[in-house]
């Protein structure tokens, strides 16, 4: 695909307006620090309100405020920002979803609630936001709030994001000693106020009914929709849940203007995202980058290439543990961007880049996703909480190869029984790895199933020769059971 | 949550049961029972009415979690008493709180060791070794994930991701990461615990080198000495 496009293309301009459309054929990446919105996603700058404003942030705050919810929303939609917590549904859209005609009839609080519930396997990029850049988040708070015409916002961190969390409310409380929130914000006369939530450990938390659920002090398991969030929500109010990302790009995309971020990526995938890359890469970073960058590129110019070599490159699980991986073939010149992953049957998801090189086994990679996904279950739902128990178990003998081969076409069954068929989407990501691994790896596990086959033979559901139930107990037969 | 798993019989394929969250029956026991009277402290009570203000008068349940977490950090683990207590103090129904302490996992129903080892062994870090970590607590410490050791000093657990992928392999001490750890760093951190180091002597964060997620070589990109200050690039209708 590179080969196709011509070498002037390559050179991009310093210019940080759209080239995209006079030029469709451009290639995506080698952002500039000048573009980058987490100047500090390093942390060397501090985290204070000193540093934060040496940065442009809260800069011209009050303006943008009196600018209106209409000019926000419609400088969101212009931007193109697709929301950054994995489904990718464009921002400017979903928040004027709180502003349907005759709103203010509905009186009383509205709210913003931020999701930093970050527990998705490989994402650690809202992280570095809040522990890094907090002024970004809490400012983008404000704006997001006034664009939907919310009272307050809630921030929902995960609990073990516990310094993560004081650094946090520092900044909130900073911002409230300055006046950039409460009655007065920032002196446009919009009343604000930013609350922290901290959660304990529960990824089912990081869906949004259940994330309101929890603010609310319950169990943290997903409600039916509709009524969706935004008629009623958190307390019975209007909501918005939006992911950290979204929240603090917010700011600079209203100051820099719509378009400037519209500039970046390929059309309808615009703008920057902060990518981590973990797992078998010589140097794992989180870096912010162009959307529809080469994975390549990404891998080979941020991380110090694969370990061991391009050529070494087994599979990459492009966007957090619930899509599905992709083979070496395709990470080969795939963009990383939502519509170019979703076109080969993965996703962008959280741009979680996990890397497995072929010393992975492969098997027990998406073995140890079945077992988390078992674990965060919430247990609301029967094909959910019983489907992915019952994967985890067939997975911990496809990883010993304690199997048949029939199995794999079973298990593929049984993970089409659970997608949507639960209220949430955590059935679907139980089940998408797994078929990402049938689809793509189904040789290995008849070769492990085969080597295995020759010690003993394996009928189905793993029994072998000889073993049998005794008072409720399987005996003689080996339970595989991994983590 | 997971109740049947422990009571019925051992279903296939489940050899060692994974401790901590699943268990969500509770047993009286010396430690753990009704009977043991517990009230915040009066930093902690002030903190709780701080707390309360954050949720709508009318939905004061809103805060049982954070109330929960600070029972707990009170006492050393949630135990009946906390829940009966904050049950009272936010007018909910005990049930209701139980059925929230457990659900999430970070409430230890269980006295804990002064240490909570959170080990994560999931994907990222496995890819990266977590196995070694997983060994090298269990040989120095010699005990399983779920339990704690003799001396009360640590307790080891084997968590889902706690989102430090970039700098896996990882283990968290109570509130502090510790990553980028091999099997060997995780040994001696684990011996300066044990002779009698504090944890807020250690530093947490990376212990390859590296100040947080940039390259192992150094970042390659925000190189500049000042940040670039976006004022310069504010659109001019504003």
């Amino acid at each position: 695909m590179l080969s196709r496009i011509p070498t002037k293309a390559i050179k991009r301009s310093l210019a940080t307006i759209a080239d995209g459309a006079a030029n469709p054929a451009r290639i995506y990446g080698g952002l500039k620090d000048q573009d980058r919105i987490f100047q500090n996603v390093y942390g060397k700058f501090g985290h204070d309100l000193k540093s934060a404003e040496k940065m442009g942030d809260w800069y011209k705050t009050k303006e943008i405020i009196l600018k209106g919810d209409k000019w926000i929303i419609d400088e969101m939609k212009k931007s193109g920002l697709r929301g950054r917590g994995g489904a990718g549904f464009p921002s400017g859209l979903k928040w004027s979803f709180m502003n349907p005609p005759g709103w203010e009839k509905n009186a009383g609080p509205r709210y913003l609630v931020v999701n930093a519930d970050e527990g998705e396997p490989g994402t650690c990029k809202d992280r570095e936001i809040i522990r890094k850049d907090p002024h970004k988040l809490v400012e983008g708070c404000l704006l997001a709030g006034r664009a939907m015409n919310a009272t307050a916002a809630y921030i929902y961190i995960r609990g073990e994001f516990y310094n993560e969390a004081t650094i946090l409310q520092n900044a909130i409380n900073e911002a409230y000693k300055a006046g950039y929130l409460g009655k007065n914000a920032c002196g446009s006369g919009y009343a604000f106020d930013v609350y922290i939530h901290r959660g304990m450990g529960a990824y089912v938390c990081g869906e949004e009914t259940a994330l309101i659920e929890s603010i609310e002090g319950k169990a943290g398991k997903p409600r039916l929709k509709p009524p969706f969030p935004a008629g009623v929500g958190l307390f019975g109010r209007p909501t918005t849940v939006a992911n950290v990302e979204t929240v603090s790009v917010a700011p600079t995309i209203l100051r820099r203007g719509g378009d400037w971020f519209a500039s970046f990526g390929r059309k309808g995938n615009s703008g920057t995202k902060l990518f981590c890359i973990s797992g078998h890469v010589n140097e794992p970073c989180t870096v912010e980058e162009e959307m529809s960058i080469p994975l390549k590129e990404l891998l080979e110019k941020h991380c110090g290439g694969i370990k061991g070599g391009w050529d070494n490159l087994l599979g990459v699980i492009p966007g957090g543990s619930s899509v599905p991986v992709m083979t070496k073939e395709t990470c080969d010149d795939i963009l990383m961007d939502y519509d170019a992953l979703r076109d080969v049957g993965s996703g962008l998801g959280t741009a979680a880049v996990i890397v497995m090189n072929k010393q992975t086994d492969i098997i027990r990679a998406i073995q140890r996703f079945s077992a988390f996904y078992k674990h965060e279950s919430c247990g609301q739902c029967t094909p959910c909480r019983e489907g992915t128990t019952w994967l985890n178990r067939m997975m911990d003998r496809f990883y010993t190869g304690q199997a048949t081969e029939k199995e794999i076409d079973m298990i593929f069954e049984l993970t089409k029984e659970i997608e949507g068929h639960t209220i949430c989407a955590l059935g679907d990501a139980a089940a998408w790895p797994i078929q990402g691994l049938i689809k793509s790896f189904r040789p290995v596990m008849v070769d492990r199933i085969n080597e295995y086959n020759k010690t003993q033979s394996v009928g189905l559901g793993g029994w072998v020769k000889g073993g049998k139930v005794m008072d409720g107990k399987v005996i003689d037969n080996p339970l595989p059971a991994h983590h | 949550m997971f109740r049947y798993i422990q009571k019925s019989i051992k279903p296939f394929g489940l050899k060692s049961v994974r401790y901590s969250s699943i268990i969500s029956v509770h047993r009286n026991h010396e430690l753990d029972n009704p009977n043991i009277p517990f009230e915040f402290s009066a930093e902690n009570l002030k903190r709780a009415e701080e707390i309360i203000t954050k949720y709508p008068p009318q939905y004061k349940k809103g805060a049982c979690m954070p109330l929960l977490d600070l029972g707990q950090r009170q006492l050393g683990f949630t135990s009946i008493s906390v829940m009966n207590y904050v049950a009272k103090m936010l007018d909910m129904p005990p049930m209701r709180v139980y059925e929230v302490a457990t659900f999430y996992t970070m409430y230890n129903r269980k006295p804990m060791g002064k240490y909570n080892l959170q080990i994560c062994t999931t994907t990222p870090c496995q890819l990266c070794g977590s196995d070694d970590i997983m060994e090298a607590v269990h040989k120095t410490l010699g005990i399983k994930p779920g339990e704690t050791t003799k001396d009360g000093l640590f307790t080891f657990q084997e968590v889902e991701c706690l989102g430090a992928c970039v700098n896996a392999p990882m283990m968290g001490v109570n509130d502090d990461y510790f990553e980028d750890l091999t099997g060997d760093k995780t040994v001696e951190l684990l011996k300066q615990l044990q002779n009698g180091k504090e944890l807020s002597e250690l530093k947490a964060g990376p212990l390859s080198g590296r100040e947080s997620c940039e390259p192992y070589s150094g970042a390659k990109v925000l190189l500049g000495d000042k940040p670039t200050d976006i004022r310069q690039f504010t659109r001019s209708d504003l």
